[in-house]
């Protein structure tokens, strides 16, 4: 079985030094920060290795760090089923207009995921067949889990609070 | 309905028009056969012979242009917001709306942060009973049902109070 410091060290030596940022060890599974602009190539290697075989992603999903920090990572979880291995991949973009590649042509399972990241966090995934809200209403205005997201007071005609004295 | 004379054995019944006319329609209020979140397993529940929902004549209709009543079983959210409302305008008067569950009737445990969900079905259509609960038990939802048999026993055919009601606001 494949051990994590082997799956790094097949990336390492396809891709080079630069393309892993850091390394997640008390994640469960144990986390690589990839390069974002490298993160499909990088799935797209890990799928195709006959070593690593990746063939599921678990779940991909995105996550705002706040104004502070000023970031916006994407998360995904792959899993080999022929060497039963997991992995944990984070990719880090600025806040400000976010882009990380799309991995639906990978595998398919992105397709929706990616979807459920633009619409609630607004991160854009170039190169995705079909980038729409998944969740909210199409004609929806902003991305509500974005930390500093503020609801409309109105959608539709219809008032988004409730008073107290109704 | 009170029955206010009867001859002894010609089988005939002696009754108010506005009696009859209520009694036929608190006897045989249906509901339109849909559910929005786990509300509609209690609904369903309620429905089932456990508890035969059919016994009040409460029986799902398939299309709202057949309902009397809809029960709006579970969270509103905006995106499903105008189809409730629609389906509403699509039902013929006489028509009632039960909100069962804390989610339809003030947006529940969404009511602070959650940025999807109505807070309150009567934010959209008017209410008639509110059922308490999360979710409320079938037994609650059949007190919701007897509410509602009667609020439809105290109507007038002649002068509905809801008109009347309207008519004394814009004065």
């Amino acid at each position: 079985m494949k051990s994590f410091s082997e799956v790094k060290e097949i990336l390492l030596s396809t891709f080079g030094e630069e393309v892993i940022l850091g390394e997640g060890a008390n994640s469960t599974p144990k986390s690589l920060l990839v390069k974002a602009d490298q993160i499909d190539l990088v799935c797209k290697e890990l799928l195709q290795n006959p070593g690593t075989y990746f063939d599921l992603l678990s779940c991909l999903t995105g996550l705002d760090n706040g104004p502070e920090k000023d970031t916006m990572e994407v998360i995904y979880n792959l899993y080999s089923i022929p060497f039963d291995i997991s992995l944990m991949l984070k990719v880090e973009v600025p806040r400000k207009d976010p882009h990380v590649p799309s991995v639906s042509h990978i595998w398919s399972t992105a397709n929706w995921h990616e979807r459920e990241a633009f619409d609630l966090l607004g991160i854009h995934f170039t190169g995705h067949p079909d980038l729409r809200r998944i969740l909210m209403p199409a004609d929806w205005e902003g991305h509500p889990l974005q930390k500093d997201y503020t609801e409309p007071e109105r959608y539709r005609g219809m008032e988004t609070v409730r008073n107290e004295e109704e | 309905m009170q029955q206010n004379g009867q001859s002894n054995n010609a089988g005939v019944i002696v009754s108010k028009l506005e009696d009859l006319t209520n009694w036929a329609r608190l006897s045989s209020i249906w509901p339109m056969g849909f559910g929005l979140a786990c509300c509609a397993i209690e609904m369903m529940g309620s429905m089932a012979s456990g508890y035969d929902l059919d016994r009040f004549g409460v029986v799902p209709r398939a299309s709202p242009r057949l309902s009397d009543v809809m029960i709006v079983a579970g969270t509103v959210t905006y995106k499903m917001a105008d189809r409730v409302r629609r389906l509403y305008e699509q039902m013929a008067e006489p028509r009632y709306v039960i909100s069962m569950g804390s989610c339809a009737n003030c947006g529940g445990p969404y009511w602070e942060h959650g940025y999807h969900v109505v807070k309150g079905v009567d934010k959209i259509i008017p209410v008639d009973v509110y059922v308490p609960g999360c979710p409320p038990r079938p037994e609650a939802l059949i007190g919701g049902i007897i509410k509602l048999r009667e609020k439809i026993d105290g109507e007038s055919l002649i002068a509905p109070k809801g008109l009347i009601n309207a008519m004394k606001q814009n004065a």
